[in-house]
């Protein structure tokens, strides 16, 4: 198929569809607002269902209702909004109901603002429900991955039966790019549903999707089971791009829209003979650690991001002290300019050549 | 030897855990009794609460999600959006559905969401150990009453079914009561309306049932029963509220 000139909001919604997905539980909130709309409009078409919800708790209860039956379902929402779909996405996790949430990134905390912004990277990655569990969490840095990520996520929250998120910003949501949603994607074995509730018909025992064990004992053992699932995504499932980083003596590191920032940096920079290259993580949960040990002339880690500096304890991490880490980042809406992160980089690098 | 009664097959077979004397058991098996009746086990989907009622999905014998506290009416309706065709119920509390989730229970019924809300209304947190409850009655002692409820200092007692009833898309709600033989079979009539009306189509159905705690009020079990019928049924009236004519309504569908 040609390429579509789409809205990120909207294409968002498109892939979406384009992944068999045909339930979405919502609440406006902006910067995403155009993706319920443009659903609202186009899931009913095509036998599909939209429900604005009365809240983001309601709406993620309303997934995990869904998910629970085998469908393919999705919301989305903004940080504030995040933040209240807490409670759903535990529920989910822990009763193992896949499911697909993007949180389209605004600034904060509380009301912040409706600028793009990267500050809910502790609340995506770390979670922000009870309990001890993870979720796959997607950092694409265009229009075009979006919409490839948020196709495969459909299928990752079920070969692993988890919810899977995909962390975007206003950036991102807001902008205009063409889009090609039929590319070639990794082609998964979905396991049977069987699982699922809908309806015995008599032929089989009931099937219960729940999060309650009341004897410790057999909760530890579901914790176990899941940080196994957990352990095999983290083997099977992280994706990075590394950018001209084998000779690089600064490294760069950014996800989303930030790496795209940076790889104009990187571009200019090369031109004027500095040796620095760009770790980009695709997947922030599981995190490329292992990215850190391929790069062998790297003396100074660079971490830019549009926050107060969340991503940089995961760098430091996979680092493990064997480099100097550095991080320049602008909360609250406002992005870093290309200028000075150069400027600084330069000045990390010992001045200008 | 020829069976007079039995266990019905909306019911699994495993042990509940209510407290002697408590109306929840009983609750459930008119539950049951209607699924088995409308041959509905095996085309139903439940949602079971945070409360007492939390191992419902252990009970009944058909397909159950466990749901957040007070979120039961949200997942119903995913499930619902998911499975049109299906049976979907929510078997409640006053805590989890006229506290924390009243926002859930108001939406669903505005909504017109086409399930069954079973309420159970005990005046209390049974499973928390017996704290003020939205409804808890003036006077009634709780573990965070402990003067009993002041309205000055803790509101009034809410009717649910009163505030539901104002919706447009309920098309369906009426308080019963289980404290007596005659009142139980009442109870499972409505609870069988309200079913029907879920098949039929017509929209959200709701019946509320007051129910008692015997353990959390002091109470023996007929002493319980009692207090239901002296304190409860004077401010909770046992009466319908939004009725439908199932053939006609559907008619003109
Ligand atoms: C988010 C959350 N808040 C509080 C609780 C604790 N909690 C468990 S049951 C309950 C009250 C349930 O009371 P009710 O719905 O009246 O049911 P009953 O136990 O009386 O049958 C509370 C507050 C919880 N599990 N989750
Ligand atoms: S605590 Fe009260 S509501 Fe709960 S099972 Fe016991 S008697 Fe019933």
């Amino acid at each position: 198929m040609a390429k579509i000139l789409m809205k990120g909001n909207e294409a968002f919604g498109k892939a979406a569809i384009t992944a068999g997905c045909r339930h979405f539980f919502g609440y406006p909130i902006t910067p995403q607002s155009e993706l319920p709309e443009y659903l609202s409009r186009e899931l009913p078409a095509i036998g599909g269902t939209f429900v604005q919800a009365e809240s983001e708790v309601a709406a993620i209860n309303m997934v995990y209702g869904a998910g629970g039956c085998g469908a393919r379902v999705l919301t989305s929402s903004s940080s504030p909004g995040l933040a209240l779909k807490q409670e759903g996405i535990t529920y989910c996790a822990g009763a193992e109901v896949p499911c697909v949430i993007l949180n389209v990134v605004r600034g904060g905390p509380g009301l912040g603002s409706i600028q793009p912004s990267q500050s809910d990277y502790f609340m995506c990655t770390r979670g922000g429900g009870d309990g001890d569990y993870r979720t796959p969490v997607y950092a694409p840095s265009s229009v075009q991955e979006a919409c490839d990520m948020i196709q495969d996520a459909f299928d990752v929250a079920e070969v692993y039966r988890t919810p899977v998120l995909v962390l975007l910003d206003g950036m991102i949501g807001q902008m205009m790019e063409p889009v090609d949603f039929d590319r070639p994607r990794k082609q998964r074995e979905i396991p049977a549903k069987d699982w699922a509730t809908t309806g015995t018909k008599g032929e089989r025992k009931p099937n219960i999707i729940n999060s309650l064990y009341l004897s410790p004992e057999i909760l530890e053992e579901h914790n176990y089971h899941l940080g196994r699932k957990y352990d095999l995504i983290e083997k099977e499932e992280v994706q990075v791009e590394m950018d001209r980083t084998e000779d690089a003596e600064l490294v760069f590191v950014a996800y989303g829209t930030m790496a795209r920032v940076v790889k104009n940096c990187v571009e200019d920079l090369r031109e004027e003979g500095y040796k620095v290259g760009l770790i980009r993580p695709k997947t922030v949960w599981p995190y490329p650690y292992h990215a850190f040990d391929e790069i062998p002339a790297c003396k100074d880690l660079f971490v830019i991001e549009m926050s107060m500096g969340q991503m940089v304890e995961d760098v430091k991490l996979g680092s493990n002290g064997r480099h100097n880490v550095h991080f320049y980042g602008r909360p609250g809406g406002m992005v870093p300019e290309p200028k000075e992160i150069v400027r600084r980089a330069k000045e990390i690098m010992g001045g200008v050549k | 030897m020829a069976v007079i009664f039995e266990r019905t097959k909306g019911l699994t077979d495993a042990q509940t855990h209510y407290c002697p004397g408590c109306t929840h058991g009983i609750i459930h098996r008119l539950v049951a009794e209607v699924l088995e009746e409308m041959d509905q086990c095996g085309n139903a989907v439940g949602v079971a609460p945070v409360g007492c009622s939390v191992l419902a999905y252990n009970y009944f014998n058909c397909d159950m999600h466990e749901a957040a506290h007070g979120r039961a009416p949200a997942c119903a309706t995913g499930i619902k959006r998911v499975l049109p065709d299906h049976t979907v119920f929510t078997y409640q509390g006053d805590g989890d559905l006229a506290s924390i989730g009243t926002a859930e229970i108001v939406h669903a019924a505005n909504r017109g969401e086409k399930i069954t809300v079973i309420f159970v209304n005990n005046t209390t947190y049974g499973m928390t150990g017996g704290q003020m409850a939205p409804t808890t009655l003036i006077g009634e002692k709780g573990t965070t009453c402990q003067g009993g409820r002041d309205p000055e200092l803790h509101g009034y007692p809410i009717r649910i079914a009163e505030m539901i009833s104002t919706l447009t898309g309920a098309v369906y709600v009426e308080r019963v009561r289980v404290d007596t033989p005659a009142e139980v079979r009442k109870a499972k009539k409505c609870i069988r309306k309200a079913f029907e009306v879920q098949k039929a189509g017509l929209g959200f159905s709701m019946v509320e049932v007051l129910s008692t705690c015997p353990t959390n009020w002091g109470k023996t079990a007929p002493d319980a029963l009692q207090w239901l019928r002296d304190n409860m049924v004077p401010y909770f009236p046992v009466q319908n509220f939004r009725d439908v004519d199932i053939e006609a309504a559907k008619e003109e569908k």
